[in-house]
């Protein structure tokens, strides 16, 4: 589903990624770690194809298509779905007006009707349901006096009802209680599917208790730099990141 | 006509099309040659049939103007206007080159109707064709007419109600808004030459929004446009003023004044959406919009409330007002601004409190974009006499791109210790990552833009009247249009 090779790119003026390569299957649980300016949220930025990040080489494919030569929007209705790390407050803008638009936007860029705000109402109730927030979070503005809990329940909320191909979670687990952590796992668990792939980006294995993934990578200094199955988190966990770097150098 | 470097060459030649229209072309039109002096000023009261009081009137006005200066302590860089190359009288007559129907329309004026969602039998009143060639206009105004005369409304132009109404009409013109008021004020009392008049009886409530879009001759009232609304005791009344689809408009002035007067009990709701030429991208041409707006809440518990939309003009010089003289009176100010390209606005608004317990509430959200400059001007004023009486004033600007400009001058004039005063104002930018936000769920930028804009304009577009409401959010998309990106 998601081929990246050799990807090199700035943030900002920085080169962060050298060298990055990626496989992502359909139907995968894919976790990336690595310590702190590993490159980890320039990876999931590119992804989404937000400005003040520069490809300078490598390639990424995505169903077949140069994902880098489409624009952020046709990413997402391409099926791409970024939950950002510090989702952004839109004051006034209500949270599911703008969830409406985002959904509308991808069904019709697939070819099918518009849903009406009756349907949508229904949908994004029983979605709410699963992330367990209140009624009250349908007339909120986007993110608008969330904490900073409420902002990552919404973000997966968005991902339930947009239903994306490729999912790509930026530390959606930092600063979620236990409590939390469980209804936003609960939540990415119940879209794993055979035909999605999701891609968690995170710091700590915590996560891992709860979303298992297939494959887990440790990304430092701009490329991956060893792979395994889910022990390899357990021993990150234990052991750090300093045995893998000096593994990799070696 | 001979080019002169020194004047700006829009309004040289706008000069010359007046001259194309009034003399040259149309030799039998009433119009008057241009220029003022007092023998104008009597001839528009001749031609108008006006009684004495409103010669006299004009005069005294006209003879204060000749002693005042043009005011230019807004943050606005304006040309120099050059009032005697203005002609002020021209009866209304439909052009005789008014396209015949809609296909003679400019399709790009066309287009931005279909953007704003303008119904089809409108459009060609808006675009200017000639009246015999628009349907059902004139039986939709014909009905209005019948429900309110039952209801003892009147609901008429200016020059009607000097005729048929003289008694009211001197008691209250220019009891808000005197003729020596301030250098707009003054020239308008001088010439105008129509508007509107609404005079809503006591304990009646206006059972229909009032809209100069429905008023019989809206065709053509001019660069002077003078309204009045009177609600007398426990009355009530919804004003709507312009609308969303860009006028065709030659003049280059405009002055107009607007005078509300509410006594004991009543409530004015006066809504305002401007949208005047505003030049081209460049900021050549485009209507200067020096407009004085002030009502007085005359009587106890009476209320009045302003929202304004403000997309259009080149210039904006206006602060719609409130003298809040009755006991327990309310004053509101709801205002949107846009200034996008080279378009320049200094709004705001006066809130005068001298009864006791009097309140007011002022939320201004200005808007800059391209070169666009956006300045928000209120006076806050508690005498002695308003005692307890409270401000909540909130002013945001809103910035898209790095050109633009947002100033703020609060001005605080409190005379009594019981009075409570607030005043907050933020500055922010259209954040990249608003956008982003937006784009990654799918969303165009376009319609991002539109969301995001119309998100930090709610307070205010949840005042205006629901068919409004909606029309301005699509005014306010076409206005701000390809500004980001």
């Amino acid at each position: 589903m998601l081929s990246i090779k050799n990807l090199h790119a700035l943030a900002g003026e920085k080169q962060v990624l050298h060298g990055l390569d990626l496989e992502v299957g359909a139907g995968e649980v894919h976790a990336i770690m690595g310590p702190n300016g590993s490159g980890k949220s320039t990876l999931a930025q590119v992804l989404a194809g937000r400005e003040g990040y520069t490809v300078t080489g490598g390639s990424v494919t995505y169903k077949g298509k140069d994902l880098l030569s489409l624009s952020p929007e046709e990413r997402a209705r391409e099926g791409v779905f970024l939950a950002f790390q510090y989702p952004v407050e839109i004051p006034g803008v209500n949270n599911v007006y703008l969830l409406k638009a985002g959904l509308n936007a991808i069904r019709k860029h697939r070819g099918e009707s518009e849903m009406d705000a009756f349907e949508f109402l229904t949908l994004v109730r029983e979605k709410m349901k699963l992330m367990q927030m209140d009624e009250s979070f349908l007339n909120r503005g986007v993110n608008e006096g969330f904490s900073g809990g409420e902002k990552k329940r919404n973000e997966i909320l968005q991902m339930a009802v947009l239903e994306p191909s490729l999912a790509l979670l930026d530390e959606t687990d930092s600063g979620l209680d236990i409590d939390a952590l469980r209804v936003v796992a609960n939540g990415v668990n119940s879209l794993r599917s055979p035909d999605r792939a999701i891609v968690l980006v995170t710091h700590y294995q915590r996560l891992l208790d709860y979303i298992e993934p297939d494959h887990v990578h440790v990304l430092s200094g701009g490329k991956i730099i060893k792979s395994g199955d889910k022990s390899l988190a357990l021993e990150l966990e234990k052991r750090g990141y300093d045995w893998v770097k000096q593994e990799a150098a070696a | 006509m001979a080019s002169n470097p020194q004047t700006d060459p829009t309004l040289e030649a706008l000069v010359a099309q007046k001259y194309r229209h009034g003399f040259v072309t149309d030799i039998e039109s009433d119009t008057v040659p241009p220029g003022l002096d007092e023998d104008v000023i009597r001839l528009i009261s001749r031609k108008k049939g006006e009684p004495q009081f409103m010669l006299d009137w004009r005069l005294r006005a006209y003879r204060h103007w000749l002693t005042m200066k043009e005011p230019h302590w807004a943050h606005l860089r304006i040309q120099p206007i050059d009032y005697q190359s203005i002609s002020y009288y021209s009866a209304p007559k439909p052009k005789t080159d008014a396209p015949k129907s809609l296909e003679e329309v400019d399709p790009k004026l066309l287009e931005t109707y279909d953007k704003l969602g303008i119904p089809l039998h409108e459009r060609a009143r808006l675009a200017g064709v000639a009246v015999d060639a628009v349907f059902d206009s004139v039986s939709v105004a014909t009905t209005f007419k019948e429900r309110l005369n039952k209801a003892g409304v009147i609901f008429c132009s200016f020059s009607e109600a000097v005729q048929k109404h003289p008694e009211l009409i001197e008691k209250y013109l220019g009891s808000v808004v005197p003729h020596t008021d301030n250098y707009f004020a003054a020239l308008n009392s001088a010439v105008f030459t129509d508007g509107s008049f609404v005079f809503v009886p006591k304990g009646v409530r206006c059972p229909m929004e009032l809209s100069t879009y429905f008023r019989i001759n809206a065709a053509k009232t001019g660069q002077f446009e003078r309204t009045l609304i009177v609600a007398e005791e426990n009355s009530h009344v919804s004003y709507l003023e312009g609308c969303t689809a860009p006028m065709r408009d030659e003049n280059q002035l405009h002055a107009a004044v607007v005078e509300l007067v509410a006594l004991e009990g009543a409530q004015i709701k006066y809504s305002t959406v401007q949208n005047w030429y505003p030049g081209d991208e460049n900021g050549v041409g485009g209507i200067y919009n020096f407009v004085t707006k002030r009502g007085e809440c005359r009587g106890a518990n009476s209320k009045i409330s302003w929202t304004q939309v403000e997309t259009g003009s080149a210039i904006t010089w206006k602060y719609p007002s409130c003298i809040l003289t009755g006991d327990n009176s309310v004053g509101e100010f709801y205002s949107v601004a846009v200034a996008n390209n080279y378009q320049q606005a200094d709004t705001g608004t006066k809130m005068i409190h001298i009864g006791k317990n009097t309140r007011s509430t002022i939320v201004s959200k200005g808007i800059s974009a391209g070169h666009g400059q956006n300045a928000y001007r209120g006076l806050v004023k508690v005498l002695p006499s308003a005692i307890n009486a409270r401000n909540f004033t909130q002013c945001d600007s809103l910035l898209m791109g790095d050109k633009c400009g947002a100033h703020t001058f609060p001005y605080m004039e409190v005379r009594t210790p019981t009075a409570s005063v607030e005043h907050e104002a933020t500055t922010s930018k259209i954040g990249d990552d608003q956008l982003f936000y937006c784009l990654s769920r799918g969303i165009s930028e376009e319609d991002a833009v539109n969301m995001i804009v119309n998100g930090f304009c709610k307070a205010v577009f949840k005042e205006l009247p629901m068919e409004f409401a909606v029309e301005a959010q699509n005014l306010l998309a076409v206005s701000l249009e390809g500004s980001v990106g």
